[in-house]
């Protein structure tokens, strides 16, 4: 019974969640984005209607799943606080860079949140916005999600170096 | 700046060179 452990199938969501999320950002900047150009006009819609909407949908909830049960898990690990203070000076490596990839996962989410998915309701016409405001909504929505893209990378490598058991 | 974020290349070797500084600093954080 030792791998059937109340934290352990927390951690399990918290990754589970984490793929997803990750999952869905790398498919919108590897995938759709780079791809829509070349798809006929008359078939745009039905990425535009369907495809993105559902996946905006589970990218966004996997988004805030993945930030709120790693912070509940960093509090009954007991190294919340000290890893938001990115463990400075406290002469553990392994803490600060837990703390620097939760501060990329918070900003990523705030992306995802407050950035992107309004945005997307703009450029897939969910919501009501002058013709002009589309085009415009689009490059903000991309140039975040791309940021986050870049952002993933040191995240993930940070994530990882704490069960390698980095200092 | 604005290529790092258009054209996916760029923005993984972005990514890639992000992580090795991370790695580089976090030691000189944690003292």
């Amino acid at each position: 019974m030792e791998y059937l452990d109340l934290w352990l199938i927390m951690r399990w969501f918290h990754v589970v969640a984490g793929v997803m999320w990750i999952g869905l950002l790398w498919y919108f900047n590897f995938v759709q984005i780079p791809t829509m150009p070349k798809i006929p006009d008359e078939l745009k819609p039905a990425i535009g209607k369907h495809i993105a909407p559902a996946a905006l949908f589970w990218f966004r909830w996997a988004a805030a799943f993945t930030v709120l049960w790693g912070l509940v898990l960093a509090y009954n690990q007991g190294y919340l606080v000290d890893a938001l203070m990115l463990g400075a000076g406290k002469g553990l490596v392994s803490v600060t860079m837990i703390g620097i990839g939760m501060w990329f996962g918070m900003i990523m989410a705030f992306n995802v949140w407050f950035v992107i998915w309004p945005n997307q309701k703009i450029a897939l016409g969910l919501v009501e916005a002058e013709a002009d405001a589309k085009p415009k909504a689009a490059r903000m929505a991309m140039l975040f999600s791309r940021t986050n893209t870049l952002l993933s990378f040191p995240m993930l490598y940070c994530m990882l170096a704490v069960s390698h058991g980095a200092g | 700046m604005d290529v790092i974020l258009t054209d996916i290349k760029y923005t993984v070797i972005a990514g890639v060179v992000l992580t090795v500084i991370v790695v580089l600093i976090a030691p000189l954080i944690a003292g």
